[in-house]
């Protein structure tokens, strides 16, 4: 039987039997350290916890999910430090990239949950159906998602759920919600959940979060959608290279006009950068080569929750998601249909009043008095 | 799915949905009822025509009169300054007109933001002035009643959570949108039912007013 446990190599052995250099891997302490936003006097403590530490287990779920998260994280840019990161924990369960199939992989997510209890960590792509819903529509092995992910977090020592799927239900949980999709923070409530939503996440937040795990032995702040702090505490508008425009009042039109092409701020092409927090604007995609908003397209809001549900892509933040001129002119026409019949109502007793009246004469008055 | 993004899609939704009927079906039942119930019959032969006076009046009474102007010059000149700057970031800063685009299909130029930006903290400085001189007027403090502060309250909120959001003062940033929109959905709510008619109804007033002095031939 292969023996699932984390392996006896620390991380710094197992990084110079990569090849790796003292200077590349100090490079990439000061990457980390940076890119978490720590101080650069921390970069010497990852770098000796990093030596010092274990791999850890790491099984990693895929349910409702295109793959598109283990995609991005597998096209990151050589010298990958994503790819290292990929070396330097034990992946023990992983349906794309595990060579073993059927009971063989099954038994493999098994034996490392026994074999790593209470210290393995769950990564998890894709939302899943929820406890009430038909356990048919996502299953592995012939079991449903949900008796997966729960027998799987049991004994994890925290729960990492990559992708806006996983984080928030995304696509699947998009209205009408067909297969009762939820998040993993939907149902995991006893054990650290830490999210990193996009739709992909960027690759480097993925590494970010896993080496903040191996140096400090915990999980890193996380703001109120239980996402890291450090690459979710700004919103893309905040960090966006094309602020200044928008300051200023300069705007793309449409995506051919004038200030499309001298790159002014995308807002009324629909744009979800003020509303939306991620690292993109700063970190960006593809070894740093460039960013959604910097290839000309606004931002879809991808690392929100709802945001299939958050309105066109292409509608800015300001329009209402649903309400039309129609809606008004409708409850206009009631309006005055409302008005019309209270007026006619006035009318009528107005009538009522005149034509029952019953004029007195002084002479009547007089006799009363 | 609770949260800050959450909140704003409601906002956003079917709140906007409910607060946009409310005041359609407030404002167009208060105006059937102002036209069907109209005016008396005048048999009075007309000296002159009541049309042209009537719209002539609805913007000649935007001018306060020499002596209104003596009386009340705070009412005037402060009057002037929050109404028209409040109306210049309704209509004229970018986000809104994206929002009447959106509703109605129909764009118009707007401001660059600086411009609205300093707009509107003048209008707020202006509402800040015209609550302390509401306060502290001997006459303006008698006469004032909850339907005033109401009105005052929901109109500075709405300028003042757009002041917040626009400047990216709470966080995160969707609760502050949220809470600007949810504002005006508020002021579109209270709007058919106060003394907030009267951006409606004023001119109707005006151009009663201007019609019934044109009938009579005498200038308005």
């Amino acid at each position: 039987m292969i023996d699932r446990k984390t392996p006896n190599k620390t991380l710094g052995e197992s990084l110079r039997d990569h090849g790796l250099s003292r200077r590349g891997f100090l490079k990439f302490c000061a990457a980390t350290a940076s890119m978490m936003a720590l101080p650069p006097g921390m970069v010497p403590v990852i770098a000796a916890a990093l030596e010092q530490a274990r791999r850890p287990s790491v099984i990693w779920l895929s349910f409702q999910e295109c793959t598109g998260c283990t995609e991005s994280l597998t096209r990151s840019h050589a010298p990958a430090l994503e790819d290292l990161i990929l070396n330097l924990i034990s992946l023990d369960y992983h349906h794309t990239l595990q060579a073993a199939a059927g009971d063989a992989a099954e038994d493999a997510r098994l034996q490392a949950m026994e074999a790593n209890t209470g210290q393995y960590l769950v990564i998890v792509d894709g939302s899943i159906p929820g406890p009430d819903s038909n356990p048919g529509f996502s299953t592995v092995a012939g079991r449903s998602n949900y008796e997966i992910l729960m027998e799987t977090v049991e004994h994890a020592a925290a729960v990492i759920a990559v992708g806006t799927c996983a984080a928030f239900g995304g696509l699947p949980q998009a209205s009408p919600n067909p297969t009762g999709a939820m998040s993993v923070m939907d149902l995991v409530k006893d054990k650290p959940v830490i999210n990193v939503s996009g739709c992909p996440p960027i690759p480097m937040v993925i590494t970010g979060v896993l080496a903040h795990y191996l140096t400090f032995g915990r999980l890193p702040e996380l703001d109120a959608y239980h996402r890291p702090l450090a690459f979710y505490g700004q919103s893309i508008h905040d960090r966006c290279y094309r602020r200044p425009f928008y300051d200023k009042g300069k705007f793309a039109e449409t995506f051919d006009d004038e200030g499309a092409k001298l790159g002014w701020c995308l807002y009324r092409l629909g744009c979800k950068g003020p509303s939306t927090y991620n690292a993109c604007a700063t970190m960006r995609w593809n070894g740093g080569v460039s960013w959604p908003i910097e290839s000309g397209h606004p931002c879809l809001g991808c690392s929100e929750p709802s945001f299939w549900d958050a309105g066109s892509f292409y509608q800015p933040l300001s329009v209402p998601l649903t309400a039309t001129s129609g809606d008004l002119l409708t409850a206009a026409v009631g309006g005055a249909v409302v008005g019309a019949g209270v007026a006619t109502l006035a009318n009528k007793q107005i009538k009522t009043a005149v034509a029952n009246r019953q004029p007195v004469t002084v002479e009547e008055l007089e006799e009363k008095l | 799915m609770s949260g800050s993004m959450a909140f704003l899609l409601w906002i956003k939704g079917p709140m906007f949905n409910i607060a946009l009927a409310i005041f359609a079906i407030g404002l167009f039942a208060r105006f059937a009822e102002i036209f069907l119930l109209g005016r008396k019959p005048n048999y009075a032969e007309p000296r002159a025509g009541e049309w042209l006076p009537g719209f002539k009046t609805m913007f000649t009474r935007s001018i306060a009169d020499p002596g209104t102007f003596q009386r009340a010059s705070f009412n005037v000149v402060v009057g002037w300054v929050w109404h028209l700057g409040f109306l210049i970031a309704l209509l004229l800063f970018v986000p809104h007109v994206e929002l009447m685009k959106g509703l109605f299909g129909i764009v118009w130029p707007a401001l660059p933001n600086p411009v609205v930006d300093l707009i509107t903290a003048i209008t707020l400085i202006a509402l800040v002035a015209t609550l302390v001189h509401r306060l502290t007027h001997p006459v303006k403090q008698r006469i004032s009643t909850f339907d005033d502060y109401l009105v005052w309250t929901v109109v500075f909120l709405v300028v003042l959570t757009g002041y917040l959001a626009y400047h990216r003062l709470v966080n995160p940033y969707p609760i502050a949108l949220g809470m600007h929109i949810l504002m005006a959905e508020i002021f579109l709510i209270i709007l058919p039912f106060t003394k907030l008619t009267h951006i409606f109804t004023a001119f109707i007033a005006r151009w009663y007013n201007g019609a019934a002095f044109g009938r009579k031939g005498v200038a308005s």
